[in-house]
């Protein structure tokens, strides 16, 4: 394969943080994905962290992370000269995706309607917190307004504390990833029939598709209460213990019990029995069928599984997280390191598969690493190809080369603050 | 009812548990025919954990089984038989997509992998989803998506500075990766009808799932610095965090960036005296102080109705939210007005609420097509109606195990 699998098709990307990864996924799948900014640059390439700590709108790591691959042109939607290239370069693109205000585009102008009618197979991609009507369309969001409103918070953090976010925000990285989505499902029907179609991405709903098997369990004809809250546990009719410190760190360690989990749970204890500290009590369980699933049993299998957490726990605080990773993969144990971040860069696994990716920064005169592609295959799915766009580094090649304006019409354009 | 986008498309789908079958539901529930291959000698986990319809076990009862497989037929095979594995080539043959998400190495043992397919099926866009990816020394780590999320370092970012790792709730990496998978997995779809190629797609739930971190990530890549579990606290807001409301764990979850923010918030808290107070005017200061402002801001708070008080803070301009409770979100009229809960007739469960889908699209909106398939409710359709099995030879494979 020579060139990307969305070679042919052009985004336009006029999102700020909020909607940024949607249009990082289909340029890494080889769309040519322009980066519409405001003059000075997106906002959020306001956020750190920086590039040695010197913060600038060409050094922000956060903008970065979601804008590699894309190229970059500024533009103001607030002069008639703006919209006038907008609906012009709409009309040349296949994909506008946007994360403003629900309602601002129609009020500019641009609006579905409008964007389709010029270029009936656009697809226009929306991104808000909690969609574009209803009664929370107008409400405000940060990241942990979408945590907390989508379910993810309360069943986060320690029971005696307040609830907690991912300390690296997600929630809009979740509502982008789902439009990505979105916006391929409207893009196969478009190469059957021609017909664009609008996204309509909420927030809220994508942080809920996050929940796991949790949203059940309230109902009356389920168990009738919510999950809580149990810190490094796991939480429903037991309490099962899933995180474990030891000598350098933590690791996680899943118990299913029985049936399900006897494979995992056969190889745990052959490595207690193995390293000599399997109580002679281990011998009298029925492991291969310990319930922890039946109800008239929740009181014993508690108390069972704290007893057996307890060797666990006393095993686990001897070694390293690479010690016991090791006896993981050797044993066939549900186990992991919890890996901090530098942990990941000296990960073999990641190594192996050439994960990570050097990208030259020329302007800065460096070589950066980046986390690398999402998915691999015998085509190369996902290529790195540029790194992110400087504020306004494509104007010439996208206005002059696609649109045909001249240098002069260019200069007059940026003193007029259009670009 | 609008078009279906994947009308005529044909998925053989032989993965189970989290990413597989979450981004093949996307397929299903915009119009291919997905057909999820299981089998009774081998059920998908999923199957036997809860919660369970009425909090009784049962192959056929679980809605984390049946949440994730909705608008899919079930065929039921047992691969490990000869006869199962004809039945899989033939499912093979008329499909467009083949998804799997056994442990690297098991589609193989069976002449199922990739090049075995791509030789008899160039065109076949395959997928196979698994914790670490196909290649690598521990591409065979089987496990689920808490481990993933650990090795990916989720666990390590959430909780508390000073207390052990928190995690995020649940298997989180299986729920970033499903959108990625699908839009590579479409794009595939693309590439073919341009060209004719089909290809293989090889998706590690840990590399995936990293994609969430990349500012963390290059953070550590250039500048050294480590990122840690911080709480609720921010770089860029404050007060930025989780305060208590009336009831029990009840509570509001709220951000503040501007003074604009600020000002508003001590208003609505009935405090604008705050907003003067030298110790929390600017957002420096109110950094300085913050562990004494957000002892303020709670005891504020306290006394508060968490869906009042976020009502006041958005009407004043101050993004907040109450900190749901799955079932808060069963009575969100938000989620009411974009019909995200969706109740469907299930072969064993009956009546049931089903999650919808995440976004709407205006021309092709997908629909929840039927409820998640009992094990094996479909074997005898796909065979005949799909397959093209006559009775009889449905009745040699029955005889012969292929099946269970």
């Amino acid at each position: 394969m020579d060139e990307g699998l969305l070679a042919p098709y052009r985004v336009l990307d006029l999102t700020d943080d909020r909607g940024w990864v949607c249009g990082r996924i289909l340029a890494d799948l080889g769309a040519d994905v322009i980066k519409v900014e405001p003059p000075g640059g997106d906002p959020g390439r306001r956020f750190g962290p920086f590039y040695q700590d010197i913060p600038h709108p060409d050094r922000s790591l956060y903008f970065w992370a979601f804008n590699l691959n894309k190229r970059g042109i500024t533009l103001n939607l607030e002069t008639e000269d703006g919209r006038q290239l907008f609906r012009r370069l709409a009309a040349l693109s296949d994909f506008v995706i946007e994360s403003f205000d629900p309602g601002y585009l129609d009020g500019i102008g641009l609006g579905f309607g409008e964007l389709s009618r010029l270029n009936p197979g656009l697809i226009l991609v929306s991104i808000s917190a909690f969609g574009r009507d209803g009664p929370y369309a107008r409400y405000r969001a940060t990241d942990i307004v979408g945590m907390a409103m989508g379910g993810m918070m309360a069943i986060s953090g320690d029971p005696d504390r307040p609830p907690v976010r991912v300390s690296v925000p997600q929630a809009w990285l979740h509502a982008g990833a789902q439009a990505a989505a979105g916006a391929m499902i409207a893009h196969y029907y478009r190469a059957a029939t021609g017909r664009g179609q609008h996204v309509d991405v909420s927030m809220q709903q994508a942080v809920i598709w996050t929940l796991m098997n949790e949203s059940p369990f309230p109902l009356p004809d389920f168990y009738g209460f919510d999950l809580s809250r149990a810190g490094g546990r796991r939480t429903g009719r037991l309490t099962i213990r899933q995180i474990y410190p030891c000598r350098d760190g933590y690791v996680c360690l899943l118990i299913l019990g029985g049936g399900p989990g006897a494979a995992f749970i056969r190889g745990l204890l052959a490595l207690l029995e193995d390293a000599g500290v399997a109580p002679a009590w281990f011998k009298e369980v029925d492991w291969e069928n310990w319930d922890l699933a039946t109800p008239h049993r929740f009181a014993t299998a508690q108390e069972e599984l704290e007893a057996f957490e307890a060797v666990v726990a006393d095993f686990c605080r001897q070694k390293t997280k690479a010690e016991l990773y090791e006896a993981a993969l050797k044993y066939g144990i549900l186990l992991a390191p919890v890996n901090t971040v530098a942990d990941l860069f000296e990960n073999p696994q990641l190594a192996a598969r050439g994960f990570w990716v050097e990208v030259e920064h020329p302007e800065l005169g460096v070589r950066v690493t980046y986390p690398g592609p999402f998915v691999q295959g015998n085509l190369n799915p996902v290529r790195i190809r540029r790194r992110p766009p400087l504020v306004g580094e494509h104007n010439e090649e996208v206005y002059c080369g696609l649109l045909g304006l001249s240098r002069t019409d260019l200069a007059q354009l940026r003193s007029l603050n259009v670009i | 009812m609008g078009a279906k986008a994947f009308e005529g498309l044909k998925v053989a789908d032989f993965s189970w548990v989290g990413v597989g079958p979450i981004t093949t539901k996307y397929l299903a529930d915009h119009g291919a025919t997905v057909v999820r291959v299981e089998s009774t000698t081998r059920p998908d986990v999923l199957r036997l954990l809860p919660p369970f319809k009425e909090g009784k076990p049962g192959l056929n009862r679980s809605q984390f089984f049946a949440n994730y497989n909705t608008s899919k037929l079930s065929l039921s095979l047992n691969l490990s038989v000869p006869e199962g594995r004809e039945v899989a080539w033939r499912l093979i043959l008329w499909a467009d997509v083949v998804a799997e998400s056994f442990t690297p190495g098991t589609m193989a043992a069976w002449g199922l992998d990739y090049p075995s397919v791509s030789k008899v099926r160039p065109d076949i866009v395959m997928i196979s989803t698994c914790q670490q990816g196909q290649t690598g020394p521990h591409a065979r780590f089987g496990g689920f998506g808490q481990l993933a999320a650990a090795l990916g370092g989720y666990y390590e970012l959430t909780g508390w500075p000073d207390r052990e790792p928190a995690g995020p709730y649940g298997a989180y990496t299986d729920f970033i990766c499903p959108p990625f998978a699908l839009a590579a997995l479409v794009a595939a779809l693309d590439y073919r009808r341009r060209t004719g190629r089909g290809q293989y797609l090889d998706l590690s739930q840990f590399e995936c799932g990293l994609q969430f971190l990349g500012p963390a990530l290059l953070d550590y890549a250039v500048n050294g610095r480590v990122a840690t579990r911080a709480g609720n606290r921010d770089p860029f807001a404050c007060p930025h965090g989780a305060f208590p409301c009336a009831g029990e764990d009840r509570w509001v979850a709220l951000a503040v960036t501007t003074d604009r923010e600020w000002r508003a918030l001590c208003r609505v808290l009935g405090h604008p005296e705050w907003a003067e107070d030298p110790r929390f005017a600017t957002f420096l200061s109110r950094r300085r102080h913050e562990s004494l402002l957000e002892e303020l801001i709670a005891e504020a708070t306290r006394s508060w109705d968490p869906f009042d008080l976020m009502a006041a803070l958005q009407a004043a301009g101050v993004p907040a939210g109450v900190v749901q409770r799955c079932s808060d979100l069963h009575r969100d009229p938000q989620l009411k007005h974009r019909g995200h809960w969706v109740t469907l007739e299930h072969g064993e469960m009956g009546p049931t609420i089903y999650d919808g889908i995440p976004f709407r699209l205006s021309k092709t909106p997908g629909r929840l097509e039927r409820a998640a398939p009992c094990l094996g409710e479909d074997t005898e359709f796909v065979l005949r109606e799909l397959l093209g099995y006559t009775d009889q030879e449905i009745a040699e494979l029955a005889a012969s195990g292929a099946l269970e």
